[in-house]
């Protein structure tokens, strides 16, 4: 199936394929059985694959948050910490040619999708090799090869731009799906409802993906949203919404393979919540004072990464030294992309005008903040 | 050569490049049942069916970022707002999303697409249906913002705008609409980002854009036939990129200037204009540079008030006879 070949795409391009499976208990009649009745339909490999991009991103977030405080990296810096399992699960869903539309929390999808970590780790760093080239940063990832069709730093502006891209796929009678994400607070915003609207009205294949993860900065679902059960809000442009636990790689996988397929076969859109935490802050040098104790605790406790290493454990699809090597794979990999963001060169600044305009033109200005006019 | 409207030079040109290329098509609010709010697009739904020209809700940052994703994935969508006005409701979409995506990206994508939009003022719209806000688009580097003002222009930059890669405003006139004019059969080719002299003098330069360039012509050849007066009228065509060079050759053989702008004179167009001059025929001015621009107010419904606000012939005719008469250059 093409989902499995995009999965082990971007497994291969993200980790060392040799190790890949070391820990999954091979031979064991038993334990395939017992996957099987806690997860039904996925194997044993694709699992420990759900986990061990898992586990990476988690420790990629990580040494961004750290090349953050070092200043290795500038500007905003928003983590997918928590949401792990919500990334893995969505992309899983994905052809290598749908397309992909997120906001700027975006740096796990984009090596969900495909991309190396290196990449996207220079990004952060602000390298010539970066996603962008260096012109990006954390929320303005873009990939070409692997349908990655940007993180935007504005709320609501990915949302008009994904419901472009599905058009054109209709236009051309094609049989690409986009995915649309976005956060929770992006569905009180004009362009969500707008666009919305016209996918529904025109049919077009698009999944809308909310990432409730009950926070929009510091402010709560309940305090932002009149209906705060989000995925409801698809009734009003009679498109189909649902509701799923963000914190469970399989259900996320389950609900949004149905939706995307639907879209796909059927031109329909729909919208998909899925509900998770967010482990830290709205940004890295966010410490989060304003939420309660209790949040924090329920955020921790329903952490996505150790609850499916325990699962995948209990279930005999891993034991404790797979997990550990699956986690040390994942370590060396974050390690490995932060190395290759260092040692990247930085973008040479006479490329300052080399982005301006696709096609060149008269009288385009080229100077220097200190040049004169004439 | 045929002698037609700017109105029909659009809708022509348009059809032609649909004609030409699949990707093209149009987007907008009433363009297809209703023919346009100016009827710049009359008949081409029946042509061309719902796929090419197509109505949209009325929601300007939807279906203007909607046009946007599509041109990302090489569509030539064509959007059409309905006025300039209603395009601020579009505008993050244009600034934030059309103008960005290329450079942000690291010139991984481009935005091939057109946004077509009438602004001015002079029907009695009021104020907010009047304004002339292209500066809006002409600050934001990535956009391309064209203004022409005669048929032969609106064809030949449009086409230049369909075939272009990067996002374009095209800016229109409500007051141009109706204007006629000679274009030929093969579209001359006119390039974004040249201003053009249209017409060569040595007295004074009136620099002008979309409706306030035509006004500037009339005031030219007015001048000469009653007063002898050698007035070069300087078309910007492109207000980004802007043709410094081209107003400051002109300047420095007149050694005057009148700028003739619709919006409003603060931060305005003519502004930049004025600074251009500045940094590039300073030493060649032998008065200050002149603006003919709005009132600074914003425009009102009553007729003898909206006269009073705008621009005219005669604003414009009295402003060049006073920048001759401080170079003692009439006879």
């Amino acid at each position: 199936m093409a989902e499995t070949a995009t999965r082990s795409k971007s497994a291969s391009s993200s980790g060392s394929s040799k190790t890949r499976r070391a820990g999954t208990r091979s031979g064991g009649n038993r334990s395939q059985r017992r996957a099987s009745e806690v997860f039904p339909g996925e194997s044993p490999q694709t699992l420990c694959d759900y986990y061990r991009q898992m586990a990476l991103i988690r420790r990629f977030e990580e040494r961004a948050a750290q090349g953050y405080t070092q200043a290795k990296i500038g500007g905003y810096c928003h983590l997918n910490l928590g949401e792990e399992a919500t990334v893995v699960g969505l992309m899983s869903t994905l052809r290598s040619d749908d397309y992909l539309f997120t906001n700027y929390r975006e740096h796990g999808y984009a090596i969900a999708k495909g991309i190396e970590p290196g990449r996207v780790m220079a990004e952060l760093y602000g390298r010539s090799t970066g996603t962008s080239k260096g012109w990006g940063g954390s929320m303005h990832m873009f990939d070409v090869e692997s349908g990655l069709l940007g993180g935007y730093g504005i709320v609501g502006g990915q949302v008009p731009l994904a419901t472009g891209a599905a058009l054109a796929i209709d236009y051309r009678s094609g049989d690409q799906v986009v995915m649309c994400q976005m956060g929770d607070g992006t569905t009180n915003i004009g362009s969500f409802h707008e666009s919305l609207n016209i996918a529904a009205l025109w049919n077009l294949p698009v999944v809308f993906v909310v990432v409730n993860n009950h926070l929009g900065m510091g402010t709560t679902v309940d305090k932002s949203s009149a209906e705060s059960e989000l995925y409801k809000r698809a009734v009003a442009y009679r498109m189909h919404g649902e509701r799923v636990d963000g914190n469970d790689v399989v259900a996320v996988r389950e609900a949004s393979s149905r939706l995307v397929e639907r879209a796909r076969e059927t031109g329909q859109p729909a919208m998909l919540e899925t509900v998770s935490h967010r482990l830290k802050g709205h940004s890295v040098v966010d410490p989060g004072k304003y939420r309660s104790q209790e949040s924090v605790e329920a955020a921790r406790e329903a952490d996505p990464v150790a609850a499916f290493r325990a699962q995948l454990i209990s279930a005999e699809v891993l034991d404790e030294d797979g997990a550990v090597e699956i986690e040390r794979q994942a370590e060396a990999s974050a390690d490995a992309a932060v190395a290759f963001a260092d040692d990247s060169p930085h973008p040479n600044p006479e490329t300052l005008f080399d982005y301006t305009y696709a096609t060149p033109v008269a009288n385009d200005s080229r100077r220097l903040p200190a040049d004169p006019v004439f | 050569m045929a002698v037609i409207t700017y109105r029909q030079a659009l809708h022509d040109t348009l059809r032609e490049e649909m004609l030409v290329d699949e990707d093209v098509f149009l987007i907008g609010e009433e363009i297809g049942v209703f023919e346009g709010s100016y009827k710049i697009t009359a008949g081409l739904l029946d042509e061309f069916g719902e796929k090419r020209v197509r109505d949209t809700p009325i929601a300007e940052e939807g279906f203007v970022g909607a046009a946007v994703g599509a041109a990302m994935l090489g569509l030539r969508p064509v959007a059409e707002l309905m006025t300039i006005n209603f395009s601020l409701i579009a505008l993050d979409q244009i600034v934030n999303h059309a103008a960005k995506i290329y450079g942000m990206f690291g010139g991984q994508c481009s935005v091939p697409m057109v946004m077509r939009t009438p602004g001015g003022g002079g029907q009695q719209l009021g104020a907010t249906h009047s304004q002339n806000i292209e500066l809006y688009y002409a600050f934001v580097p990535g956009l391309k913002v064209v203004a022409p003002s005669t048929p032969a222009d609106a064809r030949s930059l449009l086409l230049a705008s369909i075939r272009d890669n990067d996002p374009v405003l095209f800016l229109e006139n409500l007051s141009l609409y109706n204007t006629k004019g000679e274009v030929p059969e093969q579209a001359e080719q006119v390039e974004i980002g040249k201003a053009a002299v249209t017409r060569p003098g040595s007295d004074v330069t009136i620099i002008g854009y979309s409706r306030m360039a035509t006004v500037a012509q009339q005031v030219a050849e007015k001048l000469a036939d009653e007063e002898g007066i050698s007035a070069e009228v300087v078309d910007l065509r492109s207000l980004r990129p802007l043709d410094r060079d081209t107003l400051v050759q002109s300047v420095r053989k007149t050694g005057c200037a009148v700028i003739a702008e619709d919006d409003w004179l603060t931060y305005g167009i003519g502004a930049e204009v004025a600074a251009s001059l500045s940094d590039g025929a300073f030493d060649y001015l032998d008065v200050p540079v002149r603006r003919v621009a709005a009132a600074e107010v914003p425009l009102p419904y009553a007729k003898p008030l909206e006269r009073a606000a705008l621009p005219s012939a005669d604003s414009l005719t009295t402003a060049v006879r006073e920048t001759l008469d401080a170079v003692g250059r009439r006879r």
